[in-house]
Order: C-alpha cells, then sequence, then structure tokens
C-alpha cells in the first residue's frame, strides 16, 4: 500500500473552499461590525465632526457594482465563450474602484484632510484601506481562479465581491450618515 | 458533510525530502508539533519573567537588576506570553492541528498550505515579539492589558519601540489564527469521515471548534484596537487618546476615548479565557472518560454547555471594567451575566465528577492531572463568582485576590490539561511512552506547588495587598507576615519553575528513549487510535478512510468482549451512542 497518499478529492475541496469563504465572511464582518460600533462611540465625543467625503467615491461605488455584478455574470456564463472576458472584466472593475478609492484618498488630502485630521477623517482613511486590503485579497483569489478556470472558483469570487460590495456599502453609509448627533443619540450621551 | 472514501481518487503528495516532511510541510501533525515546540520555548520565556518578578516580590531590592522598569516589563511580557503566544497557540494550533484530523477521520486539514503559512506567520509574531526584547527601551511594560493613554506615553518602559513591537507582533498573531481558525472550522464542518456526525464527536473537538469559532470573532476586536493603538502611537491619530499632557508638555493627542479600548480589549479579552478553556473543557472530558473507563456522563449537555458558554462568553466582558466605571444598569446586567455562565460551567463540573462515580479510575498520570483540574477548576471558578459581583469586584479589584483568581482558573487549570493531554497523546505523536516516574514527580510539584503559590494569594489579596506594586516594602498595611509569605511563594515558584524544565527534559528524553508504546496504550475508544500506523503516517489512514459507527464513549459496555468499543468497530460490536440521553 502507497503509505502517503491525500485523497482529499475535488468535490471535497470545493465544497470546503465553500464553507472556508462562508467562514471567512463571517471573520471579516466581526471585523468591520466592530470597527462601525468603535466608530460609532468615538464619534459621539465633543471633537468629533461630520466628514465632508469625496466625490470619487460615487466612483468608487460604481466600480465596485460593476466588479459584482460581472463576476456574478462570469459565475453564470461558465462554459461559454464570453466567461473569461467576463472575468476579467470584473476584475478590470475591481482595480478600477481600487484606484477610484486612492483618488478620493489623494482629494482628501489636497484639501489638507489627512489622517490625524479629526476622528471621522482617521476612519476613513482606516476603514477604505481595510477594505482595500480585503479588495486585494480578493483579487488574488480572483488571478488563481483566471488561471485555474474552474467554475467553482469563479462563483467563489461571486459571493465574495458581493460581500465586499455590501461591506463597501455599509461602511460608505456609514461614514455619510452618523453625524456626532445621532452618534449621541444612540450611545445615550449628552451633546457638548 | 462526510468525506468521500475515493479509493479511485488517491494521488501521492507525499513530502520527499527533510525540508518538506519537518520545515516547509503541510502535515497536520508535523504543524501540530511545530505549534506546540513553539509555545513551549516561548513558554519558558514567560515562566523565567514570572520568576524573576517574583524574585522581586520575595527578596525586594536584593536583584539589583530588576528595577522598576525591568519588572513591568517582565509582568507585561509574562501576561502577554502566557495567554496568547503559549496556551492560545498550544491548545487551538497544537492540539487543534493534531487532533481535529486523527479524530474526525480526515487525512488532513481541509486547506494544507495555508495551515503551513498558519505556523509560520505565528513563529514570526514571536520573533517579533521576542525582538522586543532587543530594541532601544525594552519591551512594553503597560501590563497584558496595554491600556492607553499609559501604554504609549513617556514614562511607561518600552513606550517608544516594545509597545510598537507588541502591538505588529499581535496583528501577526491574529492573522496566524485567522488562517488556523479557517481550517479547524472548515475541516470539522466537511471532512469528517463516513459515520462521523456532529453529535458524535469527541468532546475535545467541540471544545477546540467552539474555541475556534470564538477566536475568529474575538480575535478581530483585539485587531481593531490593535490597528487604532498603533496609529495613535505612530501617525498621530486620536482613537483613543485624550488631550493629555505628558511629562509636562502637550501631547497634540485630543477627544479619544481610554474607554473605547477597554471595551474592544475585553470584548476580546474576556472570550479568550474560553478559547482557552473551552479546549481544556473538552480535553479533560475524553481524559476522564478513558482514564475511568466509563461512558462521559451526559455527552449533550456537556456539547450544549460548551456551546452556550462560547455563546455567553460575548455578553460578559464589561465585568473586568467594574472599577472603570459604568452605568449602574449596565453593571447590573454584567454581574447577571457573568453568574449565569457558571450554571452551564456547573454542569459541566456535576458531568466529569458523575462521570468519575463508581468508575473504573486508573489513576495514570493523565488521570492525576485531570484530577487537579477539577480542584483547581473549582477552586478559580468559586472566586470567580465574587468577582463576578460589583459590590465585592470593587474593593478587591486592585489586589492579589484576583491574580490569584485568574491564576487558578484561566493559568494553572489549563496548563494542567496541557500536561495530561500531553502526556495521553504523547504515544500517538511520537510512538513511545513518556517516562511516568518523571511525570508523576512533575505532576505532584506541580499540583501541589502551584496550590502552595496561589492559594496563599487570596489570602493576600483579601488583606488588601495591591497587585501591580513594584516594591511593597513601606506601607504600614502591609504586615511583617504578607512580607514572610511573598518570600515563600517566591522560593515555591522558583522550584516549581524548576521542576517544569524536568517536563521538558522528559519530552525530549522519551521521543528519543522512551518505552516503545502499543498503538492504542490506554485503551481507548476515539477514532485516533485506530489509525493503521503509530506514529500515523502522511495521509493518516493508509489507502481506506474508516467508517464510524458509534460515538467515542463506549466503556465498559455490558455484554462487549473488551471494555471498550472502538468508534470504528463493525456496528454490531453494540455501544452506540444513547439516542435521547
Amino acid at each position: 500500500m502507497a503509505s502517503a497518499v491525500l485523497a482529499v478529492d475535488g468535490v471535497v475541496r470545493e465544497r470546503a473552499a465553500g464553507t472556508g469563504v462562508w467562514v471567512f465572511i463571517g471573520v471579516a464582518s466581526a471585523l468591520f461590525t466592530l470597527f462601525v460600533t468603535a466608530y460609532v462611540m468615538r464619534m459621539a465625543a465633543v471633537d468629533a465632526t461630520k466628514i465632508a467625503l469625496p466625490a470619487q467615491l460615487w466612483l468608487s461605488t460604481a466600480c465596485l457594482v460593476a466588479g459584482s455584478v460581472l463576476m456574478e455574470w462570469a459565475a453564470r456564463a461558465q462554459g461559454s465563450p464570453s466567461a473569461h472576458r467576463l472575468l476579467w472584466a470584473g476584475g478590470i472593475a475591481t482595480m478600477a474602484f481600487i484606484g477610484a478609492q486612492l483618488w478620493a484618498w489623494q482629494a482628501l488630502l489636497d484639501a489638507k484632510v489627512g489622517l490625524a485630521a479629526h476622528p471621522a477623517a482617521s476612519f476613513f482613511y482606516v476603514f477604505t484601506a481595510l477594505h482595500g486590503l480585503h479588495v486585494l485579497g480578493g483579487l488574488v483569489a480572483w488571478s488563481v481562479a483566471m488561471q485555474a478556470g474552474a467554475a467553482w472558483r469563479v462563483a467563489l469570487c461571486a459571493r465574495y465581491w458581493h460581500f465586499l460590495l455590501v461591506l463597501w456599502l455599509g461602511l460608505y453609509a456609514a461614514l455619510a450618515m452618523v453625524t456626532p448627533d445621532l452618534a449621541r443619540f444612540i450611545c445615550g450621551t449628552a451633546a457638548p | 458533510m462526510a468525506i468521500a472514501d475515493t479509493d479511485s481518487g488517491l494521488h501521492d503528495d507525499a513530502p520527499r525530502s527533510f525540508i518538506t516532511r519537518y520545515v516547509w510541510s503541510q502535515d497536520h501533525k508535523v504543524i501540530a508539533v511545530q505549534y506546540g515546540g513553539t509555545a513551549i520555548v516561548v513558554g519558558l520565556v514567560g515562566l523565567v519573567l514570572s520568576n524573576l518578578m517574583r524574585l522581586q516580590i520575595g527578596f525586594p531590592g536584593v536583584f539589583a537588576f530588576i528595577d522598576a522598569e525591568r519588572y513591568y516589563q517582565y509582568v507585561t511580557m509574562h501576561g502577554m506570553i502566557m495567554v496568547i503566544y503559549l496556551l492560545t497557540a498550544l491548545f487551538l494550533g497544537g492540539f487543534g492541528n493534531y487532533l481535529i484530523p486523527l479524530m474526525c477521520g480526515a487525512r488532513d486539514m481541509v486547506f494544507p498550505y495555508m495551515n503551513m503559512l498558519s505556523f509560520w506567520v505565528y513563529l514570526l509574531s514571536v520573533v517579533v515579539l521576542m525582538a522586543s526584547f532587543f530594541v532601544p527601551g525594552g519591551p512594553t511594560g503597560a501590563g497584558w492589558t496595554l491600556y492607553p493613554p499609559q501604554a504609549i506615553l513617556a514614562g511607561t518602559p518600552g513606550h517608544e519601540w516594545g509597545i510598537i513591537l507588541m502591538l505588529v507582533s499581535l496583528l501577526i498573531f491574529i492573522v496566524a489564527t485567522t488562517m488556523g481558525g479557517l481550517n479547524y472550522v472548515t475541516t470539522v464542518l466537511q471532512a469528517r469521515c463516513r459515520g462521523m456526525t456532529l453529535m458524535r464527536m469527541p468532546l475535545s473537538v467541540w471544545g477546540i471548534f467552539t474555541a475556534t469559532v470564538l477566536a475568529l470573532l474575538a480575535f478581530p476586536a483585539l485587531f481593531v484596537s490593535g490597528v487604532m493603538m498603533l496609529l495613535d502611537k505612530t501617525l498621530g491619530t486620536s482613537f483613543f487618546m485624550p488631550a493629555v499632557l505628558s511629562m509636562g508638555q502637550a501631547t497634540g493627542y485630543k477627544g479619544g476615548s481610554p474607554l473605547l479600548f477597554q471595551h474592544l480589549f475585553w470584548f476580546f479579552g474576556h472570550p479568550e479565557v474560553y478559547i482557552v478553556a473551552l479546549p481544556a473543557f473538552g480535553i479533560v472530558s475524553d481524559l476522564i472518560s478513558v482514564h475511568a473507563r466509563k461512558a462521559i456522563f451526559g455527552y449533550r449537555q456537556m456539547v450544549w454547555a460548551i456551546v452556550v458558554i462560547g455563546g455567553l462568553s460575548f455578553i460578559v466582558w464589561a465585568h473586568h471594567m467594574f472599577v472603570s466605571g459604568m452605568n449602574p444598569w449596565f453593571g447590573f446586567f454584567f454581574a447577571i451575566s457573568t453568574l449565569i455562565i457558571a450554571v452551564p460551567t456547573a454542569i459541566k463540573v456535576y458531568n466529569w465528577v458523575l462521570t468519575l462515580w463508581r468508575g473504573d479510575i486508573h489513576l495514570t498520570v493523565p488521570m492525576l492531572f485531570t484530577l487537579a483540574f477539577l480542584l483547581t477548576f473549582l477552586s478559580g471558578g468559586l472566586t470567580g463568582l465574587f468577582l463576578g459581583n460589583v459590590s465585592v469586584d470593587i474593593p478587591l479589584s486592585g489586589t492579589y485576590f484576583v491574580v490569584a483568581h485568574f491564576h487558578m482558573v484561566m493559568g494553572v487549570a489549563p496548563l494542567l490539561v496541557v500536561f495530561g493531554a500531553i502526556t495521553h497523546w504523547f504515544p500517538k505523536i511520537t510512538g513511545r511512552m513518556l517516562d511516568e516516574r518523571l511525570g508523576r514527580f512533575h505532576f505532584w510539584v506541580t499540583f501541589l506547588g502551584t496550590y502552595l503559590i496561589y492559594f496563599p494569594m487570596h489570602y493576600l489579596g483579601i488583606m488588601g495587598m495591591p497587585r501591580r506594586y513594584y516594591n511593597y516594602e513601606g506601607y504600614q498595611f502591609i504586615p511583617a507576615s504578607a512580607h514572610q509569605l511573598n518570600e515563600f511563594i517566591t522560593i515555591v515558584a522558583l522550584f516549581v519553575g524548576a521542576v517544569q524544565l524536568l517536563f521538558v527534559f522528559n519530552l525530549v528524553w522519551s521521543a528519543l528513549r522512551g518505552r516503545k508504546a502499543d498503538p492504542n496504550p490506554w485503551r481507548a475508544a476515539s477514532l485516533e487510535w485506530a489509525t493503521p500506523h503509530t506514529p500515523p503516517e502522511h495521509g493518516n489512514w493508509g489507502a481506506k478512510l474508516p467508517e464510524v459507527h458509534r460515538w467515542a464513549y463506549a466503556y465498559s459496555v455490558p455484554g462487549a468482549t473488551r471494555d471498550y468499543i472502538a468508534q470504528d468497530a463493525p456496528a454490531g460490536d453494540g455501544g452506540q451512542e444513547p439516542q435521547h440521553g
């Protein structure tokens, strides 16, 4: 008998990867939920002000929506000739998202709103940087899916991209809508 | 759910060189030993630090090199090393890696490459942490809780480089834990062999699985606080830093909330207690059952108790902050939730004792450690009931009573399980038995010694001896008898510390020269003892995966030919789990 055999067959690997992505989505959700909770608590302080979000964020949001939709189409088109092109396009749209986020950073820096300017700005940079890292991680998985070409890998990319989109929309909404007054209402603290 | 038994799909990917077999190994068993070995080495550093602290407390001023700065650095590094880099890494990375695939009947973790990365990233976090001993100013002395603002301001040892390396090391550790955790959870959910239903899994796996879920959800809180404090320190943000003067100078910080850090830290910190405790609970359940030759009492209750404790551990964190101040209603809530968590925990203790009741108790070394755990956990847990009450906690919180409590309940108790578990599974890991005489000697010294160290601390605490002080001399409220007791504790701690080296010697000596072990020396029913080879080879199970027909607790079954029935014995052998037990 061969002494060394590892029989994790394709079906198991595919199922395991699917579960693994769900678990990772759970971990990332916990991470960002805690970040947003910290953001709300910090925004209740006396020095908090609402941040004027740069317009580039609309562009980046549109790019990520496009990325998410294209990934979904690529997953559904598996087996057809257009699948690979759709996957390519999904990746490009996502890279454009990263570019637009960096453009938004530049716009804020030009407006003299740096990392330590005020709490909302600090959280803006931290949120976008960490979300961006999660997107870059997704792009690594995407590049593997581009080469391996397995349908389940593309489907998992699509699932993860939907998560990245929902996550970004949540962060964007928190940054845009949690005013110091709302934060103080949530935290039950009196206005200064 | 269950792994496919694919004889047709076999492929030989065995490691072929020393490097791929033992260094860049993707085999869960090798990674487990790598994790365990690193954790033990770093744990010895933590042990030495604790003895240095004790030298100062027992003989203040005698050892001139232990100045106040170094003392606080020893305290901080000892705490962080023991909680994170030893216990968490050893239970999840060590035991989790070794036991999950073998107990579930899998060939390996489902993501072996990521598993390998997990260890190397963990090692990197240890290297970064150890590097802080060698940077200007030395390691951080902020206390293991790293509370801002003092952690990053002048006046605290290691406030320049030490704290940065500590935070970076923690962030790296969390990445490692997440990679490992994804593997453990997914392997349990997706790679169990045929017949291994969730409710047939050994409690060790349940404990490690639930603790891993806790780790995956709680470590992000430490990650969040680590990132934000790192930015406060290095780039001048004010997440946690209020407008403070430091050494008479304005700092530039404004508006940050130190309490926010405390909430985040303890939202991680309390589940962390159970990240260490739940694997210990699971392992102890299995050791009791095997060495008392009796099915675990109330298996289903035990599973649900683990899950409920895991859930409740997320809503008790602010009991670490009663002294920080909070709305009385919150204090009320967190005191109640803290006391409620004692209910499922008590169920577990009752069930362990009821398993022992009329069992065929073999006082093997693993069983001795298990019994010692029961006593230690009980006394450590009962003092937790004191501290869970706000009105009792506030006067005791700053005293040695707390030091005694948490060392008993989450220091000594889990370490006793570690020793018992290593002794129990050593023959599976190495194919040899740990030397029993050395094991018994180490047990009695450790068990009695830790009681001699920590039990008196309760009295010191109730007497009002504060914790965190560098020097206890010259205070009227600390009587001479307390100093004598401190001297006594220090002498015992030095002896107990030295005897731990004997345990390490036993590990190395027995691995090389120990008595050859039978494949199943404890006559255990769980699946890890059913591998075709001891130690198991790459892929664990040879050509065909095992098939399970019963739970892991078929001991002393009436009418059976032997006093245990292995999980993979034919279905007709009996010993199936009770259906509504």
